[in-house]
């Protein structure tokens, strides 16, 4: 590993803009596009919002780890959570046309992830669940 | 910070958004969108200062492609950045919503 990158945050809502902060921060030192940087970004925050929200119950006495790191091929985004354990691998998706029938707002977090992401991996530790994603550069 | 301002122009409403809508702030742009799609059947989103939208923001949207159809409410975002609008484009709502380059094509759309 060249490089790796480490936050901590509280699971609160209002830390997504910080941890979006700090995404940005870490993928500008890579020769990674706007556009690109601007999805990673969006893949984490919707992993972090998922975490925060369903997982910890938007409990501030929970925490979130996130980790960047980067190899020759890849960036590889680590998250740890401490809260709900989620089987993000068989997550079904919905239809987004059943969606917008039913005019639901949620639904799309996870979809994103999916089209982002190039591979994700969630290994299950005693206490805690890490979600591993890997993105090619 | 986020800001969504609403006003009235010609018959129509434009929902101006400033900053970033996320799960935080999409319940604002949802209490924008519903009472603009109540008042007016011509609503224009005003998406210029959108810096940065998630599934939240996304599905907010979304929510309202049935309900716009079937009243026939006609409903246009414009002046999109091009990192935001690539957004829209990863799950195909780009072609489920008008979405116009500028205001004054988006006002040739609903005239």
């Amino acid at each position: 590993m060249l490089t790796e990158h480490k936050y901590k945050a509280n699971c609160s809502k209002d830390q997504l803009r910080k941890i979006r902060a700090f995404v940005r921060e870490v993928l500008q030192e890579y020769s990674v596009s706007e556009i690109r940087i601007n999805e990673l970004i969006l893949a984490v925050d919707e992993v972090c919002a998922n975490l925060i929200i369903h997982s910890c119950s938007c409990d501030p006495n929970y925490s979130i780890d996130l980790i960047i790191k980067k190899d020759s091929e890849n960036i590889i985004f680590e998250f740890v959570n401490r809260g709900e354990s989620f089987d993000i691998l068989h997550y079904e998706e919905p239809k987004i046309e059943e969606l917008i029938q039913s005019k639901r707002k949620g639904g799309l977090g996870l979809m994103l992830v999916n089209r982002i992401m190039d591979k994700i991996e969630h290994e299950q530790t005693k206490g805690s669940d890490i979600y591993r994603m890997y993105k090619a550069v | 910070m986020t800001e969504i301002k609403r006003y009235q122009e010609d018959d129509q409403v434009i929902i101006q958004i400033n900053g970033e809508i996320d799960a935080s702030s999409s319940i604002e742009l949802d209490e924008a969108l519903r009472s603009s799609l109540d008042e007016s059947s011509k609503v224009l989103v005003d998406c210029e200062g959108l810096s940065y939208i998630s599934s939240a923001g996304l599905g907010v949207f979304m929510s309202y492609i049935q309900e716009t159809k079937q009243k026939e409410i006609q409903f246009v975002l414009y002046g999109m950045p091009e990192k935001v609008k690539s957004v829209f484009g990863i799950l195909g709502l780009d072609q489920l919503i008008k979405i116009e380059d500028s205001k004054d094509k988006a006002k040739e759309v609903v005239d």
